[in-house]
């Protein structure tokens, strides 16, 4: 088992839910992030005063999947997240411990599906 | 008989404190009651402006409310600077056009207020007036053109409108409302527009139309599929007061355009209110009906497209005419939205093309139909909703088609769309590098 974290630009959160769709991938959680990596920021200003902003807003996906998921999940987010451009994100892979149902109490493998 | 001595107690009063004698033929009771209701024309028709004037704010939180976060600081800096951008020019220019001395076709004198004295004029009331209404114009274009417009070439089209495309029109229809001999060929028609279904509203609506064309839908507004998706507005709540605050506006739009201070203005507040009322109830029944459920932004909608129908035919019709032309308008909203969004597939953020156009070209024909004197309900034949109709298709043709020219010209010249990367990063930031709601979380996934 592997949880997939990714980070994605916002608008193309979409995209990529639908990609993960076609590859049978349907549960995922998405939170809210502000990151910086190598994108720069912009600069705002306020009354005359300008700053940076360099903390952009991203949409981070957390998946938790079995083996034979990995490399299918991985392949459908770049897929659709990457434009090619500076800050279109990350993705992270690690071993996951265990999984529990809450509902039914089962555990590992079934408990993701 | 108490009235006559209040009166005469009074104007014994006035005459003491001016000293001035009894001699003077003005101050026999018909010349104090002249002055007493001259007065208040102006009393009443500039507190009507004012009324009209916070219809301003009402567009503008009608308009951040039905639109994302990201382009509220965007939506706020237009609306403001229609209303500014037109009242200089509507000063310099526009009046000129709409009322000035006639040549047939626009007004020449006039501009800049020139040969009216400094002071008390009615010429300085009606001026501001006029110019709260041309801005109304001006502003209707803002939200159908929202989220992806250039700021800058916004600003160019909110000189040119209150410049050129609403005066000159305006002067057709209500160019002998100042001077009363001038040469208005639809007025002279016998075309009804009272307080500007079609002056105001369809000619704003139809120009926002060519806008929303001209600009392309908003991006992810249309699926691969080509079906439309819905893109939510991020703050009904102020939305809703924006509706209110219009509303309560539109008593000194209708009310306020007799320009007289006398019953009528009660009369016309009742037309208006059960017209916006039975618009609202009804885009509630359609929607119900048709949506499957009671939807806030189509019955908000619904009271302001009953609010833009009641607008030309207000002094004219029955209570119960009112109601009807509100019922129509709150139904034809609906269906308006949903034509404009999955067959034509224009994408319109806030509607106004439906409430404003549609509804002003409704309502314009409503007085055909519904007027007490000459409406074809009533007996007067086809000829009244024939002049209506020709008003009406002539302010398409003109709006909707120097729409096209303006917006065209803008896009070849200083460019009417921003680029997709700032659309989707918000007007905000790309166009202000400024955000509306900072401190606080907002994220736009769409």
């Amino acid at each position: 088992m592997k949880l997939i974290i990714a980070y994605i630009q916002p608008h193309k959160l979409e995209d990529v839910k639908n990609a993960l769709a076609k590859e049978e991938v349907a549960k995922m959680s998405v939170t809210n992030s502000l990151g910086c990596g190598a994108q720069k920021g912009y600069h705002e200003s306020y009354r005359g005063v300008t700053f940076d902003v360099n903390l952009l807003k991203k949409v981070r996906l957390e998946i938790a999947v079995n083996e034979d998921f990995v490399e299918r999940t991985i392949n459908a987010i770049i897929k659709a997240a990457r434009t090619g451009t500076i800050g279109d994100g990350k993705i992270f892979v690690m071993e996951l411990a265990d999984c529990i149902r809450i509902r039914t109490g089962e555990r590992g493998s079934k408990a993701i599906g | 008989m108490n009235r006559l001595l209040f009166r005469l107690s009074f104007v014994v009063m006035i005459f003491m404190l001016c000293g001035i004698g009894f001699a003077d033929e003005a101050l026999t009771l018909e010349g104090i009651k002249e002055e007493l209701q001259t007065n208040l024309n102006i009393v009443w028709t500039c507190i009507a402006a004012f009324l009209v004037f916070f219809m301003q704010a009402g567009f503008a939180m009608v308009e951040t409310g039905f639109t994302r976060a990201k382009n509220s600081v965007n939506i706020l800096m237009k609306n403001l600077m229609d209303f500014s951008v037109g009242s200089l020019a509507f000063f310099l220019v526009g009046f000129g056009l709409m009322f000035g001395v006639s040549n047939g076709l626009f007004g020449t004198s006039m501009f800049g207020l020139s040969g009216t004295e400094p002071g008390g004029d009615w010429n300085w009331t009606f001026l501001i007036f006029q110019t709260v209404f041309a801005a109304t114009a001006a502003t209707i274009v803002s939200g159908a053109m929202a989220e992806r417009t250039k700021f800058i070439s916004y600003l160019i089209y909110s000189a040119a409108i209150t410049l050129l495309i609403y005066p000159i029109f305006g002067s057709w229809a209500w160019g002998n409302l100042l001077l009363t001999d001038n040469n208005s060929w639809l007025a002279n028609l016998g075309f009804h527009d009272f307080a500007g279904s079609t002056v105001v509203h369809s000619v704003g609506g139809w120009l926002a139309l060519a806008g929303a064309i001209m600009l392309g839908p908003r991006l992810g507004k249309f699926g691969p599929d080509k079906k439309p998706r819905a893109i939510l507005g991020h703050n009904l709540p102020l939305a809703a007061l924006g509706v209110f605050i219009l509303w309560f506006g539109w008593f000194g739009f209708n009310p306020g355009s007799t320009t007289v201070g006398d019953g009528s203005i009660g009369y016309i507040a009742v037309t208006t209110n059960l017209a916006a009322a039975a618009g609202a109830v009804m885009a509630l029944i359609t929607s119900w009906t048709l949506l499957k459920k009671p939807d806030i932004s189509m019955a908000l909608n619904g009271a302001l497209a009953g609010l833009v129908a009641i607008t030309a035919p207000c002094d004219g019709v029955s209570p119960i005419g009112a109601i009807i032309i509100g019922l129509i308008a709150g139904i034809l909203v609906v269906l308006s939205v949903l034509f404009f969004d999955h067959i034509v597939k224009v994408d319109d953020p806030v509607g106004a093309v439906s409430v404003h156009g549609v509804n002003g070209l409704w309502g314009t024909l409503s007085y055909g139909l519904f007027a007490m004197d000459g409406g074809l309900f009533y007996g007067g034949g086809f000829r009244q909703l024939g002049v209506q109709l020709l008003g009406a298709a002539t302010a398409f043709v003109w709006a909707f088609g120097l729409g096209i020219v303006l917006f065209g010209i803008l896009s070849k010249t200083v460019g009417l769309r921003v680029s997709p990367e700032e659309e989707l990063k918000g007007l905000d930031i790309g166009e202000h590098g400024m955000e509306a709601y900072s401190g606080f979380q907002i994220f736009s996934t769409t």
